[in-house]
């Protein structure tokens, strides 16, 4: 039976299209990206370098966060292939890129998921896996959590909230308990411990306002979480919601896009700006294109500067510095203490 | 004015530092210190803000310190907890003034 359509693209939302997610950000009317950065005296961002390769595997997933910047769900069947994955590998063979960031949808569901781990830590690269935890408790996944000691990935895992409520209210109906469940699974198996089975928390707002501090959410979670539930992790990250995909969405069924973008303009930080993700990463997409970050890749923006459409033309032609394509979300990675995969930007903030 | 309270006259509150800038620093000095992390959580300190925010019924503060506090990680249940911790306060603080009630009453009256 197939799955019901529960994201913005399987439902035939105009949302589900990117095109239509960039024309109603640019009707909010706030500035151009690069001209704030002018305002500020800061330089258009540049790509000088790849440390991190970040792959986007494919759309699917077994949850359907109310958040989700990629629109996944189990109804989304765009899944990376075999050949894409081995370029991939081919790529971080032969250039000194020092990580490979596997995201998705759920990235474990992927057939070239294990494929991509192994080759990369063959290569000595660390790996790291932007993980739903839920993932973990599903029949077929039994052997995950050993896998992913196995070889020593570190596992980034989303938990709002250290409350079922908040944690619930944004990922789905008894997410928070299988949530902690699969934690369990992690810390029995050493991680979280400040050994090489590094354990990250990803807090995110459960609505339309900046996180808070990152250190103090940080010490607030490693109590709550030890004393209620025994469980222990290596750090936490905030990240801001990006104003794309299905909190655009939420943003619109609310009359808020307006306001919430302004209020990241009016939160920019020239510091976060200038420590964003996209200087230093590479997105590829479950097509084997490229783009500057994950947001953009879902926007459908491509690299600029005549660089590399594909990893194939990137293989054939090499790496080059670029300039990033900007567009109004890039507000979400600069505002307040700034946000990226690797959580605040700024934490003296 | 069309009103006393405006939401955006809340992201001009700066502008009170305008006239007599050396108080308005110590203030925010003073201020920033109070709810850092500290024996309390941010968090916490928020709630408790937030509380006190209700008991004074300040809108202005009901506005910063109901975002301070999502932004901090609390949830709405934690909130409304805070709130009702306000409203027994100040429930319990106008009840207990009935001590003074009965003494004057025992005072004057016959009962």
């Amino acid at each position: 039976m197939r799955p019901q359509p529960v994201t913005l693209r399987g439902s035939g939302s105009p949302l589900g299209s990117a095109a239509c997610q960039l024309e109603v950000l640019g009707r909010t009317g706030v500035e151009a990206f690069d001209d704030v950065l002018a305002r500020y005296g800061l330089a258009p961002i540049e790509a000088a370098s790849i440390e991190v390769l970040q792959v986007n595997v494919g759309r699917l997933c077994n949850q359907t966060c109310v958040h989700c910047h990629v629109d996944a769900g189990p109804d989304r069947t765009e899944q990376m292939t075999r050949e894409t994955a081995d370029r991939c590998l081919e790529l971080l063979a032969r250039h000194p890129i020092g990580t490979l960031d596997l995201t998705g949808g759920a990235p474990e569901l992927n057939p070239q998921f294990r494929r991509l781990v192994e080759g990369a830590r063959r290569l000595g690269r660390r790996v790291i896996d932007r993980c739903n935890l839920t993932v973990l408790l599903l029949a077929g996944q039994a052997d995950l959590a050993d896998f992913l000691a196995r070889h020593e990935v570190e596992v980034v895992a989303s938990l709002p909230s250290f409350r079922a409520r908040g944690t619930d209210a944004q990922r789905g109906e008894r997410v928070f308990e299988k949530s902690i469940r699969a934690l369990r699974m992690l810390c029995e198996r050493g991680y979280g411990q400040g050994g090489r089975l590094r354990l990250v928390l990803v807090h995110n707002p459960v609505g339309m306002f900046l996180p808070g501090s990152q250190a103090s959410l940080e010490r607030d979670y490693r109590r709550e979480l030890e004393s209620r539930y025994g469980i222990v992790f290596d750090e936490l990250y905030t990240i801001t919601n990006m104003p794309i995909s299905r909190f655009l969405d939420f943003l619109e069924r609310r009359g808020q896009t307006a306001r919430y973008l302004e209020r990241l303009v009016r939160a920019f930080n020239p510091a976060a700006a200038a420590g964003v993700m996209c200087r230093t990463h590479l997105s590829v997409g479950w097509d084997g294109r490229l783009y500057d970050c994950d947001f953009n890749q879902m926007l459908e923006l491509p690299l600029t500067d005549g660089a590399p459409a594909t990893i194939e033309e990137l293989l054939a032609r090499g790496v080059a510095p670029r300039r990033v394509a900007p567009d109004r979300h890039c507000f979400g990675c600069t505002a307040g203490a700034g946000s990226s995969c690797g959580g605040a930007l700024d934490c003296a903030t | 004015m069309d009103s006393y309270y405006r939401p955006e006259d809340l992201e001009r509150f700066a502008e009170v530092g305008r006239t007599k800038p050396e108080l308005w620093e110590r203030f925010m000095a003073w201020y920033e210190e109070v709810f850092a992390d500290g024996a309390l959580a941010a968090r916490e300190k928020a709630l408790i803000a937030l509380g006190v925010a209700h008991a004074l019924q300040c809108p202005y503060c009901i506005d910063a310190y109901t975002r301070k506090s999502l932004e901090h990680g609390a949830d709405l249940e934690q909130m409304t907890e805070a709130i009702h911790v306000a409203g027994a306060i100040r429930g319990g603080a106008s009840l207990s003034h009935g001590v003074q009630m009965r003494t004057v009453a025992q005072t004057l009256g016959m009962e």
